[in-house]
């Protein structure tokens, strides 16, 4: 099974490196998005700490979903996912490789953001505690946004279906993994529940995922 | 080998298989024919585990297909209207991803072999977007045959191939059906394509109008159009399809 698993992820970053249009459109729209932030909103000392996790998790929230949309639309072109059904072991596999995928692919958009998001916040995001923060986030962004993603590739308007049906189904996400940088940024301010509830969150998200991946899947 | 007893499918209203009943035997190979709509297509799909019946019962090698077993998947190359490949990988990685997916061991002289066979070894490091219609469609049969499956699901394989791509094609399933791969393919043009048949299924609207030996190359359009000239049947009760092969016998 994690022989598959990476045979899945191997793959999808083989295409990538082929084409490089998930990493760069999501790269593009970070960088701009952030940009734009940095100079709509008075970051400057305290009002920078304050703002920062939202622009930051605002950011990574709207960029994923330009990645998640293009990665499942690689399955569907020329019938890739049949393919995948016929030779995995579990349909779970599917589900476990393409969201590993995602979690690379946006995790390196948020290993560009983070020193991005320090110069232009005024904050110091390079931190352990918020890298581990932003991993806890990923992996639950990358869950979800995998499920609905292959709901979403079977519509007609699946670019504008997956924000419509991932954002509602992320709020709880967002919301922890805001208070947590927040809380860590401010220093003095407990976020061992926001940590816990995100920790439930990505736990439910992939367990929900395992179980009803191949029903979405199979149409 | 292959149990098929009163199977249905429907999406939404429309029916696509209408009570079908067939057996296929291990290393039989049958030509499958039908106009557009007749049902082959969504067949092979239940066949190959990519599509569940509606009703009725499908067995292979006596395993249920709606279970979709991996090792019953293992055992079934399937070759679709789509190519099943990945644009942006180079032939040759194609191969490599579904080698690894398949479990294969050291598969590279494998795909090497594969490759050559189709007539695409100077073209396996391009990517498969740089293909042609018909060098895609080469492609897809070796991703097909490449883990040496045992039931082959062909969807009308030789579209989109020249002379040349048609003719290795028949040399490459040849060599699978020798040592017993079973065949299962849809085509529109029996004559031209059925030389590796030994049986014919004429199916229209969801249910099979003729089942016999493939008989003359020669005069099996003819008899396939005479075939699908009479009227069509009217559905059997159920019990009765059940209860019957497709020689008539009773089970």
């Amino acid at each position: 099974m994690l022989r598959q698993i990476g045979a899945i992820v191997a793959k999808d970053l083989a295409a990538e490196l082929h084409t490089r249009e998930i990493v760069s459109a999501m790269l593009v729209f970070a960088t701009m998005a952030i940009l734009i932030f940095s100079f709509a909103l008075d970051l400057r000392g305290a009002s920078g700490r304050a703002a920062a996790p939202g622009v930051l998790w605002t950011t990574i929230a709207f960029s994923g979903t330009l990645g998640l949309s293009r990665s499942l639309a690689r399955e569907q072109q020329n019938g890739g996912l049949s393919g995948l059904l016929l030779a995995v072991e579990e349909r779970s596999v599917i589900f476990f490789g393409k969201a590993a995928g995602s979690f690379v692919l946006m995790l390196l958009v948020v290993v560009v953001l983070l020193p991005l998001g320090s110069v232009l916040l005024n904050v110091n995001l390079l931190r352990p505690d918020i890298a581990g923060v932003m991993v806890l986030g990923t992996v639950g962004y990358a869950a979800v946004g995998t499920l609905l993603a292959a709901i979403a590739v079977n519509t007609r308007a699946r670019e504008v279906m997956l924000p419509i049906l991932a954002l509602p189904v992320l709020v709880p996400l967002l919301i922890a993994a805001v208070q947590a940088t927040a809380g860590l940024l401010e220093g003095m301010v407990p976020v061992d529940s926001w940590i816990r509830m995100l920790v439930v969150y990505d736990l439910v998200m992939i367990a929900v995922g395992v179980v009803t991946f191949e029903y979405v899947v199979e149409g | 080998m292959i149990e098929i007893r009163g199977l249905k499918k429907a999406f939404g209203p429309r029916v696509a298989l209408d009570g079908v009943v067939l057996d296929i035997e291990a290393g039989e190979r049958v030509l499958l024919v039908g106009p557009n709509g007749a049902g082959k297509t969504t067949l092979l799909r239940i066949l190959a585990t990519l599509s569940r019946p509606t009703g009725g019962a499908v067995r292979v090698w006596g395993h249920d297909v709606t279970r979709a077993d991996v090792a019953i998947r293992r055992m079934i190359g399937f070759l679709s209207h789509e190519s099943l490949l990945y644009d942006d990988l180079t032939a040759r990685q194609n191969l490599r991803f579904y080698a690894r997916m398949y479990g294969m061991d050291k598969p590279d002289a494998r795909i090497a072999s594969l490759l050559s066979a189709v007539g695409l070894e100077r073209r396996a490091d391009d990517l498969v977007r740089e293909f042609s219609r018909g060098m895609q469609q080469r492609l897809a049969v070796a991703r097909a045959v490449l883990h040496a499956p045992k039931l082959l699901l062909l969807d009308e394989p030789y579209t989109g191939l020249d002379v040349a791509a048609a003719d290795a094609l028949t040399v490459l399933l040849q060599t699978l059906t020798q040592v017993g791969c079973t065949l299962l393919m849809t085509t529109h043009y029996p004559a031209q394509e059925g030389h590796l048949a030994q049986r014919v299924i004429v199916m229209r609207r969801g249910r099979v109008l003729d089942d016999g030996p493939l008989g003359e190359l020669t005069t099996l359009d003819a008899r396939y159009r005479a075939i699908l000239a009479r009227p069509a049947p009217v559905s059997p009760p159920p019990a009765a399809l059940a209860a019957v092969d497709w020689r008539g016998k009773e089970l």
